[in-house]
């Protein structure tokens, strides 16, 4: 009997070890090619930064091992999957999480036969028993999750379809739908569930995450480039990490065809080498006396340079009628040949121009108008030469009506 | 004999004339070992295909220039065939979806796949990946670039895109987000020059600085136009000076002369006669686009400051039209109609 015992549980150990030993392996392997997205998500509800309200919910859901179908819904970036996957985590472990986590990203798998075939079919599927004395690390509640990523874009009948699934195999299956626009949810859907809504990330704790991954992986950062990243991601954390990413990349990257080592990072590259060997290569890009500018930043963001966006305003300006037309034809032509695109040229603008205090109300309605129908043609495909001149001559008779 | 353009076409990163940082940049990343997918915009004409082929031979040594042509049959859901060229090298490919029009979904999702589940097959290859590069990124439908985002993530190991573009306006955030930003600006006048003069010297032919300079300002800061121009100039004469003529292509004259006979006389009968010489230029495949922005820089500079507003105003309305209507010539004689009207108007000194 306690022959049996042990070679059950050596046979436990040994999958575990071969499981973490592989996964070990793997992640080393990709690491350096893992965006840093995947490579800092949360790894548990504790790590959510920032959506106090719901994390507080889900914990104590988590106590009860009862949870409601879900329905999680903000802007982009805000941690709406990553708080889903981090709270299955948490429950499953990662030997159930297979077995017992459903995960669809409905951009590109949204039609109804999705939703009959592969949703009906794993939430039809009875539980399957955690091994032994697993319970005891995780809580393996006796029901499974279906997270339906970017709900919104599923088509009307597939959510209909939804329906009746979600009350059918209540009993052992919960849903999470995940969406930007909760107005796209169809009503019934929505009532089935609880709603939790993410709000954009304030800039305190964007600011700390970043600062945090930037120490991590090693990448110096010019004072202010943090807060240009903020601005330029708009409260999407996943643009700003993607964005540091790159200016990482660019900047450090330039350290292997300079084979300078001083002392100082010499030691620091052996100590890293200590750490892990994996994570050299973004060490070695760290170490670099280059630092993640401002600018850099921004260019990777195609944020146009405020000296070029004053230019033209500047340009616009009501001088003599007619003067203006040259002026601001030559801008727009070295706008357009820099290859600026013309939507970041119209958001810059409308930026400077709304919250410009000189301008009378009045003129501010007019030239929102003038800016949405910008907006439509650019999205319709128009030409971006003319469009922009266009709106930017128009602007500049706006400005003269006082 | 190929074209100046192909001749003198930079086959290295060091080769490059103009932009020296971004050259610098590319070859790091190519270095690296950890390269991203790409996102490269910038007007045409610009450089964008050169620096990408010569960051590729960077990557990979001189074996992506050994390039074939294959030609592949795709089948749709609705089993309509389509063929599809594409242009390989052993380390990478070369697509336009676009041409395929709103089949390139199948393109993507059936060519993309098959290239990222295979490994580079050559062992001594420099790199463990291959390189996609996708032609005219901004015209690929929505569906596509969907279709691109989950592929762009999944086979990352395998493969790496560089997407080539003329506007990022069109492409879907997820994508732009995904992807690491090149802008590629216009060479300015003066880097065109340089080009212009170092080309000349290599020909031996003789030089006219002021000819150069005309040119670089005519091309619009496109150097692949300036080349052209360049060697149509010396074609056409034996010797050239400071004040030989450019030749202006032939639809550039034939909308000059449209744009002459606008302001001579504004009468229906005037239109009808507009109406044929637009027809001949759209029967030769001159884009409407092409025409309307041509036509209407050609008119700016022939009227009144006080009406160059307004007529830029219809410009831009009429090719936002042509853009979603369906027969081009409506709204090409629409924009001559207006143009006509405002300007009769201004001169009579009334408001219709």
């Amino acid at each position: 009997m306690a022959n049996f015992f042990d070679n059950k549980a050596r046979a436990a150990a040994g999958a575990t070890n071969g499981a973490s030993s592989l996964k070990n392996v793997a992640p080393k392997e990709t690491q350096n090619l893992q965006p840093w997205v995947e490579k800092y998500r949360p790894k548990s509800l504790n790590d959510v930064t920032a959506q106090d309200h719901t994390i507080t919910v889900l914990q104590r859901t988590l106590q009860a091992t009862n949870l409601p179908h879900m329905l999680f819904y903000g802007p982009p970036g805000t941690g709406k999957t990553s708080t889903i996957l981090a709270l299955a985590k948490e429950l499953y472990g990662p030997e159930m999480f297979r077995s017992r986590v459903l995960e669809l990203n409905a951009s590109d798998e949204r039609g109804i036969s999705i939703v009959r075939e592969k949703v009906k079919d794993f939430a039809r599927m009875q539980l399957s028993n955690p091994p032994p004395d697993y319970k005891d690390r995780y809580p393996c509640p006796p029901y499974k999750i279906i997270i339906l990523d970017e709900a919104d874009s599923m088509t009307q009948d597939a959510q209909s379809a939804l329906r009746r699934t979600m009350e059918t195999y209540s009993k052992i299956t919960r849903f999470c739908l995940i969406c930007n626009y909760v107005t796209r949810i169809i009503d019934p859907l929505a009532s089935r569930c609880s709603k939790f809504r993410f709000k954009p990330l304030d800039q305190g704790n964007a600011k700390k995450r970043l600062e945090d991954i930037a120490e991590n992986e090693h990448v110096k950062l010019e004072p202010g480039a943090v807060d240009t990243l903020i601005k330029c991601s708009e409260g999407d954390l996943r643009k700003a990490i993607t964005f540091l990413q790159s200016a990482a990349r660019l900047v450090g990257a330039v350290k292997p065809s300079q084979s300078k080592a001083n002392g100082l990072s010499k030691k620091r590259k052996v100590v890293e080498y200590d750490e892990d060997e994996g994570a050299m290569d973004v060490d070695v890009d760290g170490d670099d006396d280059k630092m993640v500018t401002v600018r850099s930043i921004e260019e990777i963001a195609g944020v146009i340079p405020n000296d070029v966006v004053d230019g033209l305003i500047k340009a616009m300006q009501p001088s003599l009628r007619g003067a203006v037309y040259e002026a601001v034809a030559n801008q727009v032509t070295d706008l357009v040949a820099d290859g600026w695109s013309a939507t970041q040229v119209v958001t810059q603008l409308y930026q400077k121009l709304v919250y410009d205090d000189t301008l009378s109300d009045k003129q501010k309605t007019k030239i929102v108008m003038a800016f949405s129908d910008t907006d439509k043609r650019l999205v319709d495909g128009a030409d971006e030469h003319l469009t922009i001149l266009d709106l930017a001559l128009q602007l500049s008779g706006m400005l003269a009506e006082r | 004999m190929a074209l100046l353009v192909d001749r003198y076409r930079p086959r290295s990163l060091e080769a490059l004339t103009y932009h020296e940082d971004l050259s610098e940049r590319l070859r790091s990343l190519a270095q690296s070992g950890d390269f991203p997918h790409l996102l490269v915009y910038g007007p045409s004409g610009a450089g964008k295909k050169t620096r990408i082929v010569a960051t590729l031979r960077e990557l990979y040594g001189p074996g992506v220039e050994k390039i074939k042509i294959d030609s592949r049959v795709f089948q749709t859901t609705s089993n309509r065939k389509l063929e599809f060229n594409i242009v390989a090298s052993v380390y990478h490919l070369e697509i336009t979806p676009s041409d395929v029009g709103n089949f390139d979904r199948v393109v993507i999702q059936d060519l993309l796949k098959e290239v990222a589940q295979t490994q580079q097959v050559d062992q001594s290859a420099r790199q463990r990946f291959k390189v996609v590069v996708i032609n005219e990124a901004d015209h690929l439908t929505r569906d596509a670039q969907a279709a691109l985002r989950r592929t762009m993530e999944k086979y990352s190991p395998n493969l790496r895109l560089i997407l080539l573009a003329n506007s990022t306006a069109n492409i879907i955030a997820p994508i732009r987000s995904r992807t690491l930003l090149v802008r590629v600006a216009a060479p300015t006048e003066a880097d065109i020059c340089k080009v212009l003069t170092k080309v000349g010297k290599q020909e031996g032919w003789s030089e006219a600085e002021g000819l150069n300079r005309r040119i670089a300002k005519d091309s619009g800061r496109n150097l692949r136009r300036a080349l052209l121009m360049f060697e149509a100039v010396h074609a056409q004469n034996e010797k050239v000076t400071d004040k030989t003529p450019i030749p202006p292509p032939d639809w550039e004259a034939l909308i000059e002369q449209i744009a002459d006979q606008i302001m001579a006389e504004h009468t229906p009968a005037r239109i009808l006669e507009v109406r044929a010489k637009l027809y001949d230029l759209l029967s030769h495949c001159i884009p409407p686009t092409t025409v309307l922005k041509t036509l209407t820089f050609k008119l700016i500079p022939k009227i009144d400051d006080a009406l160059k507003a307004d007529v830029i105003r219809w410009s831009a309305f009429y090719e936002h039209r042509i853009r979603l209507g369906s027969k081009h010539i409506f709204h090409l004689e629409a924009f001559v109609a207006k143009f006509m009207r405002i300007l009769e108007s201004y001169l009579m000194g009334m408001d219709f």
